[in-house]
């Protein structure tokens, strides 16, 4: 072989059916990875069901902090036919594919070697080693020192049990074996450069986890939950978690049930938060009208899938938007957060709740589940730094006017239980919530539910070569994988504005100001219509979406060479 | 309220049921307020949408917390409320049409949860503010304005229902004897529990039921009303069945039970898992 550059990232893939290890495969390279200082994303994609069905989990391992899933694979491990004749396509160049030799027998030439990793696993001494026989294998592929894999399993087996040191020598003999296996192969796929450790203190925690993290450590006190992919991971978490005096947690009987325990527990003075997927919102759509109309602090999280209906329950898409800024019937337009990445989702699980607080009403937060579900390594968040705010509900000035008109200030909200009452209303109603029909009243507090969002002004945003007419603006979870290929069209010397918010509702200043003066806004996003170039014309905005609807997010390089093509058709 | 609020347009229609209903509630926060030396202020009534529901604004003196909030979800907003601040007492106002119609799905799923808060509700049998339809408690056959030819259903029995699916404290009365009315309410607050007060309040306009309640002397026609007998032991849940089955409508205590609350339940893995955030955060520690 040939002496190759080393490289700055590899994609790992792990491919075969659901239930076979792919997840804890993709895992247990990243946290071997991150244990040495590599920066690292993973990715899993499967169908909705529990056992079989085809399935993969992937994980780049960078020298840097890493945006996207990338383009290529570098190593593919496929543990079937099926997976081979599906993702062989995906193999880059210079990659290598392991096939599992008991299973699967490729077709056509290419850098490929199979492994019995059963057998192998049981030579070990250990049949539930084969995971393992395979880690050893790739690790050799790309150069990885044995011995932070080797560290990896003893780390993760030592859990005070009898047979611990039993295992943990079996796993290593499995791993060795399968280091053998790659060496006598010949083929190898480089190595890394060296990583360059962060200098600060690192957590590896998924996009799910991190904001109901976030939520937690911003004083979240309630949470009422019904089951569904790919939110469920935040119910189960705040099940787990979320155990503490004066703390709710519930799974209730419906995501309608949902939304109105909320509504019911921000009323009566605590930070409340449901998290469900786009069925959900359908069905809490009444349910966010009545949190905007009578003015109820709470936070909606809905971790988007594919849709309409049951659509693609486990798959990638960004096709909520307009049922999140606009679920309700009536004069509605709720604030919407949208994390761009998992370190984001933390701060956007405290902003979120905190941002309820504020303006006295319902915000949206916007996952998905690519987001949701991966994990990475991220700057630990510092808690002394994040806030815990909570509504005005000082009664002691205006008595109980509680609807007062916007005079830039917002009238004070009280709680059970101080001294004044009022009734919170979801019919019009006057300062002290009670029914009326008069044109004064609906002017009056139509116009403050609208005017209150200005008080939500710290979301961070970001803006890059704004001198340039066209520019760039991804959200959510596509940021990542955008701003990979954004950096791709600049190296190559494209003249292009980097714009991104993580509030959709309402935009910073700064944002919309800049959005005024461009020519052209492209925005990828995961779905058919365009929905925020849509919202962006709405505003008199020029922009375009180049989409995908796959059920997959966007490849880097694939992704450039749309921007780039769209440029050309539109003729800027 | 409507002392002070010339700008509030609501109002019943004279005779309706819910005036009683509403001095029963007034007198029953006021009795459990002063005996539990809360303030006025930690009661919060949580009302439905219908006539009954205008409930949260009408009742006099000096004000409780309210929610008027959407058709039929009387029992999930409740259930925030109680289960977040158990300090407080949460009472649920609703009709028929919005309790055992549209909101139905809710009463398993919260009565299966026992959370501490009490349901007074007001059955017309018929939709009154929409003008006159048939509700889950209008009679089979019973012309009203979506049922020219006569209600096709069978007529739902609420008393069952709730039984059937767990409730740990049920009442029946009318609203004619709202100081009656009131003693049953305060039991049902004081009950560690979800309570329901299910009160036969008649529609003047839509379905005036007062007579066919009563019954008359004159004609010698008995009331469906009936005082349940003294010697009804309402710990026994078969005998409420047997109570409820008899058809008409029972004034009385019809069955009570304990099972722990909700909180009662949450409180207890409070007390030895409680978890710190510092803690949950070095979890994900590389």
């Amino acid at each position: 072989m040939t002496q190759k550059l080393k490289s700055k990232d590899f994609v790992i893939r792990f491919a075969g059916e659901g239930g076979q290890g792919l997840v804890t495969s993709a895992d247990a390279m990243a946290r071997a990875a991150t244990g040495t200082g590599f920066y690292c994303q993973t990715f899993s994609t499967f169908p909705s069901q529990i056992m079989g069905g085809p399935a993969s989990s992937q994980v780049r391992i960078s020298t840097t902090p890493v945006l996207s899933n990338g383009d290529a694979v570098d190593v593919l491990v496929v543990l079937n036919q099926y997976a081979f004749d599906n993702h062989i396509d995906d193999l880059s160049e210079n990659g290598v594919c392991i096939y599992n030799a008991q299973d699967c027998e490729p077709t056509g030439k290419g850098n490929y070697f199979g492994i019995n990793a059963d057998e192998l696993a049981k030579e070990s001494g250990n049949t539930r080693a084969a995971n393992m026989v395979i880690l050893g294998a790739v690790a050799n592929l790309i150069d990885f020192k044995i011995s932070s894999i080797e560290d990896f399993v003893r780390d993760r087996f030592s859990r005070g049990r009898e047979n611990d040191d039993q295992i943990i020598d079996s796993n290593i003999i499995a791993i060795g074996l399968g280091v053998e296996v790659a060496k006598k192969s010949g083929f190898s796929v480089g190595s890394l450069d060296d990583p360059i450790p962060p200098d600060y203190e690192q957590i590896m925690i998924t996009g799910n986890a991190a904001l109901s993290l976030g939520a937690v450590s911003a004083g979240l006190d309630s949470y009422y939950g019904y089951p569904i992919s790919p939110a469920t991971t935040i119910l189960v978490w705040m099940e787990q978690n979320l155990i503490n005096k004066d703390k709710f947690v519930f799974q209730v009987a419906s995501e309608i049930e949902a939304i109105n325990n909320i509504v019911g527990a921000g009323f009566s003075g605590k930070k409340a938060m449901t998290a469900t997927a786009g069925p959900g919102i359908a069905l809490m759509s009444e349910g966010l009208g009545l949190a905007w109309m009578a003015e109820i602090p709470c936070v909606v999280v809905d971790i988007q899938r594919g849709g309409p209906a049951t659509g693609l329950p486990t798959k990638s898409e960004q096709s909520d938007l307009f049922a999140c800024m606009f679920p309700a019937h009536g004069d509605v337009r709720l604030p919407v957060l949208a994390p761009g990445s998992v370190e984001e989702c933390f701060y956007v699980g405290e902003l979120s709740v905190n941002w309820a607080e504020r303006y006295q009403g319902p915000v949206m937060v916007m996952g998905e589940f690519s987001l949701a579900e991966r994990s990475e390594n991220i700057k630990k968040p510092e808690l002394s730094k994040v806030l815990d705010e909570r509504r005005n509900s000082d009664t002691g000035t205006n008595g109980f006017k509680r609807y007062q008109s916007w005079d830039g200030k917002l009238s004070p909200m009280p709680i059970p239980g101080q001294d004044v009452a009022y009734v919170a209303n979801g019919s019009e109603h006057d300062e002290i919530g009670d029914t009326t029909h008069l044109p004064k009243h609906h002017i009056r507090l139509t116009e403050r539910r609208f005017a209150k969002l200005s008080l939500l002004n710290d979301a961070p945003f970001e803006i890059i070569n704004p001198n340039s007419d066209i520019a760039i603006m991804p959200w959510g979870s596509s940021k990542g994988v955008t701003r990979e290929a954004y950096q791709k069209l600049v190296d190559k010397g494209e003249n292009l504005a980097w714009l991104y918010s993580v509030s959709l509702n309402p935009l910073p200043k700064e944002i919309i100001d800049e959005l005024k003066k461009k020519k052209i806004v492209i925005v990828p996003e995961l779905n058919y219509q365009g929905q925020w170039s849509s919202i962006l014309r709405m505003e008199g905005i020029n922009a375009v979406s180049v989409t995908q609807y796959t059920g997959m997010p966007f490849k880097p390089t694939d992704l450039s060479e749309k921007i780039l093509s769209k440029i050309k058709e539109i003729g800027v | 309220m409507s002392d002070r609020n010339s700008e509030y347009d609501f109002k019943w229609c004279p005779g309706c049921g819910d005036f009683g209903v509403k001095r029963a509630l007034e007198q029953a926060i006021g009795t459990y307020t002063e005996e539990f030396e809360i303030p006025r202020t930690s009661n919060v009534i949580v009302a439905g949408i219908g006539c009954s529901g205008n409930m949260v604004h009408l009742v006099d003196g000096e004000q409780p917390f309210g929610i008027h909030g959407i058709h039929g979800r009387t029992l999930p907003i409740a259930f925030g409320v109680a289960t977040s601040r158990p300090d407080l007492n949460t009472i649920v106002v609703a009709g028929d049409g919005d309790f055992l119609s549209i909101g139905a799905e809710h009463i398993p799923s919260v009565a299966s949860r026992n959370p501490n808060m009490t349901c007074v509700i007001m059955d017309n049998g018929v939709y009154g503010l929409t003008k006159g339809q048939s509700s889950p408690t209008s009679t089979t056959g019973q012309v009203t304005t979506s049922t020219p030819f006569g209600k096709m259903e069978s007529q739902m029995k609420p008393l069952e229902l709730y039984l059937s699916y767990g409730v740990s404290f049920i009442a029946s009365h009318y609203s004619s004897k709202p100081k009656v009315l009131a003693d049953f309410i305060v039991e049902g607050m004081k009950h560690p529990g979800l309570s329901i007060i299910h009160v036969q309040s008649p529609c003047t306009t839509y379905n005036n039921t007062y007579d066919i309640l009563r019954g008359s002397k004159k004609d010698n026609i008995p009331g469906t009303a009936f005082i349940v007998d003294e010697d009804h032991d309402p710990s026994d849940y078969n005998a409420a069945v047997e109570l409820t089955k008899k058809g008409g409508v029972p004034l009385g205590l019809i069955y009570k039970n304990q099972p722990p609350t909700i909180n009662d339940l949450q409180n207890k893995i409070i007390k030895d898992k409680s978890k710190k955030v510092e803690d949950i955060l070095s979890s994900y520690s590389i």
